[in-house]
């Protein structure tokens, strides 16, 4: 056991990182190129006031009318979204490895708060889940594969969170938090997932076509939120 | 497998076409709009079902799921880079009913998907995988035909065109004196183009527009031909003729040297002629060659911004109006503003709908469906439900709808739903209520025979 937390630790994290940021940056640098020379209307017109305005709208909790039209679930998507990025990333034992390998580390989210997090989004799992099976407009889109997507989402959470509380072993589940973890982030770049990135692109180019480029008399154009 | 003897009901079932398809064709234009944009947008999808809502078909059908935007889009054009273009014809038959009986193409469903997936955008190249084998409206085939052959969708003569425009003249300026309609005046500030749906059946739109700018003092002239600034090619998918029906406006645009072009009350020839045809032609930064302006820009110019036109308080609409946000002027073109200050300036009791402005409902006739005709009249009806609930809810008793393909849904709609309520153009009403200046009061005493300046206005 202690073998494999080594390498899950040492080599296979290295391995994790690349791959996820490459990996994502390898897209972005392939889909420049090509939108260089399939999507020159997005360069024509690109308007960076309103790319800002149709991203920063969609980063709200209710920003957009689409998402006040469903509060609950409005409500929902943005936490599950705020749970996933912000409990790993300002985790007080995330920080101290990171001090570790690099000298340093930010500002960390006292343990109880985490905690809570991560349950509040494994909730935020469940309750997608049953939204995925329960609506039909969800379900009909939905394949085996986005419901797998949700679980391995939740997995280091549930993992992590048994680990933390060091039920039954806690080695065990350390070792399966953190191959969870990255299973989940080298699946990022190639999945759905990878609008942690390309979300930014989409956005900037509705905002532009729906908004800056009707924008005239300089008042004008559609809001895409 | 199948027995000898079922080969009279093989026959009987005329939908069964198994010509075979052009994959390397589909391939290609599967390929050409293999962008960055289409990338994403197909992995993407988080599959989160928030279109859904959006979307007045799947509305309008008591939410039946198979109607939401994704699972259209999925179906269809998803599938079609999912085979990698390997699709029988069959597929395309099935596809067409989604793309074209399906979607309106109004881009609501944009506004409501986190991503911003341009699903419209998605579908049209549907549409133009589904046209390039054939598989497209008949009707919207034909008046691709009718560019083809007569640089119009409706193959008006450019002879009925001119005289159209020379009877509208004589009998409009009965009304207003000296009025013109002139035609290919090198120079003009606006070269206005117009729906052939005018010239062929509502010819007292030209005579109004005629009227309006006429009151404005304005410079302005038709062409003799490129005058049709719709563009149903568009909408069947096919972006050659789309193309060239851009190009005969634009070509005539740049001979006669005029400012502008300025296109009547119609959604889509104007997202047409402003911002597709550019891409249509490959020119460069998508820019058009000379601007663009919508009739309805205009009129806020003239009676909202600068006062060239004056709305007599009198006679200002009284009853409840409501206004029909086209898609293609509210969503994607931005001018949902000015639709509103325009109508307020010439009603008194102004009642928005809801959803409204850039949210507004498509109303059913849009994406080619009016011009598609009886075989999708139905769907037309059923979906156009959303619409006429909107309608009615606003207790109004007269509608402004400035554009064309609106009109004709909102006056069927009129009658499916028993709204009891008139539809209008923004023309008509500025016609009615804007005060005609001294000089243009025709003097009835003096009856010249020959008219003054005649419809043929510049020499040149």
């Amino acid at each position: 056991m202690q073998a494999l937390y080594e390498f899950l630790t040492g080599p296979a994290l290295w391995l994790t990182f690349i791959i996820f940021i490459g990996g994502l940056l390898v897209r972005a640098a392939f889909y420049f190129g090509l939108s260089l020379e399939r999507d020159k209307i997005f360069w024509d017109h690109f308007n960076a006031a309103w790319s800002w305005r149709s991203i920063y709208h969609w980063l709200l909790p209710w920003g957009s009318l689409s998402l006040r039209k469903q509060p609950v679930f409005g409500l929902v998507f943005f936490l599950f979204h705020l749970c996933l990025l912000g409990v790993p990333i300002f985790l007080g034992a995330h920080n101290i490895m990171w001090k570790e390998y690099f000298g340093w580390s930010l500002p960390t989210l006292p343990d109880q708060l985490a905690d809570w997090g991560a349950l509040l989004l494994m909730a935020c799992v469940v309750f997608l889940f049953v939204r995925r099976l329960v609506r039909p407009e969800v379900r009909i889109l939905s394949s085996l594969w986005d419901y797998v997507l949700l679980l391995l989402t939740a997995a280091p959470f549930v993992t992590g969170y048994l680990a933390y509380h060091q039920y039954n072993d806690y080695m065990t589940w350390l070792v399966l938090h953190i191959l969870c973890s990255e299973v989940l982030m080298i699946i990022v770049p190639f999945s759905k997932l990878g609008h942690l990135m390309l979300f930014f692109f989409t956005r900037a180019f509705i905002g532009t076509e729906m908004g800056g480029r009707r924008d005239q008399y300089g008042r004008l154009g559609a809001r895409t939120w | 497998m199948t027995e000898p003897a079922e080969d009279v009901q093989v026959q009987e079932t005329p939908e069964r076409d198994d010509r075979p398809v052009n994959v390397q064709k589909i391939q290609s234009i599967l390929n050409t709009n293999n962008g960055a944009r289409m990338r994403s947008w197909l992995d993407i999808c988080a599959r989160c079902g928030l279109c859904a809502e959006s979307c007045f078909f799947y509305l309008a059908h008591d939410k039946d799921p198979k109607l939401s935007p994704a699972y259209k889009v999925k179906t269809t054009v998803g599938e079609m880079y999912k085979r990698k273009g390997n699709v029988d014809r069959q597929f395309l038959k099935d596809a067409y009913e989604v793309l074209w009986g399906q979607c309106s193409m109004c881009r609501r469903c944009s506004q409501f998907c986190p991503f911003g997936i341009d699903m419209a955008t998605m579908i049209g190249v549907g549409r133009a995988v589904c046209n390039s084998q054939g598989v497209v409206p008949e009707s919207l085939a034909k008046a691709v035909e009718n560019i083809r052959t007569t640089g119009n969708q409706m193959a008006v003569s450019q002879e009925d065109w001119l005289e159209t425009c020379a009877w509208m003249a004589e009998e409009y300026g009965e009304e207003v004196a000296g009025l013109t309609i002139p035609v290919d005046v090198k120079g003009a500030k606006y070269m206005y183009t117009v729906n052939p749906r005018e010239p062929a059946y509502y010819p007292q739109d030209v005579g109004q527009m005629a009227q309006i700018l006429h009151v404005a003092e304005e410079d302005w002239t038709v062409p003799s031909k490129g005058w049709d600034c719709t563009n149903l090619a568009m909408f069947a998918g096919n972006k050659e003729v789309a193309g060239y029906a851009v190009k005969l406006m634009y070509d005539a645009a740049v001979e006669l040297g005029v400012e502008q072009i300025l296109t009547t009350e119609c959604g889509h020839a104007y997202r047409s002629a402003a911002f597709e045809g550019p891409y249509f032609l490959g020119l460069p930064g998508g820019k058009t060659p000379v601007p663009v302006k919508h009739a309805v820009q205009l009129f806020w110019e003239y009676i909202v911004r600068d006062g060239r036109i004056k709305i007599d308080p009198d006679k200002k609409v009284t009853v409840p109006v409501t206004i029909q946000d086209p898609c293609n002027q509210a969503r994607s073109a931005g001018l949902s503003q000015m639709l509103r200050e325009l109508a307020q300036a010439l009603c008194t009791d102004f009642r928005d709908m809801d959803p409204n402005r850039e949210y507004n409902h498509c109303c059913g006739g849009g994406g080619g469906f009016i011009p598609m005709g009886a075989e999708f009249k139905k769907r037309r009806m059923i979906s156009g439900r959303i619409k006429a609930e909107q309608i009615k809810a606003t207790g109004a008793e007269m509608i402004i709808v400035p554009c064309h393909n609106c009109f004709d849904q909102i006056n069927d709609l009129n009658k499916e739903y028993k709204l009891g309520i008139k539809v209008l153009s923004f023309k008509e009403i500025i016609v009615e209520s804007m005060i005609i200046p001294e000089k243009f009061i025709p003097q009835e005493e003096d009856e010249e025979p020959e008219a003054g300046p005649d419809e043929t206005g510049g020499e040149e």
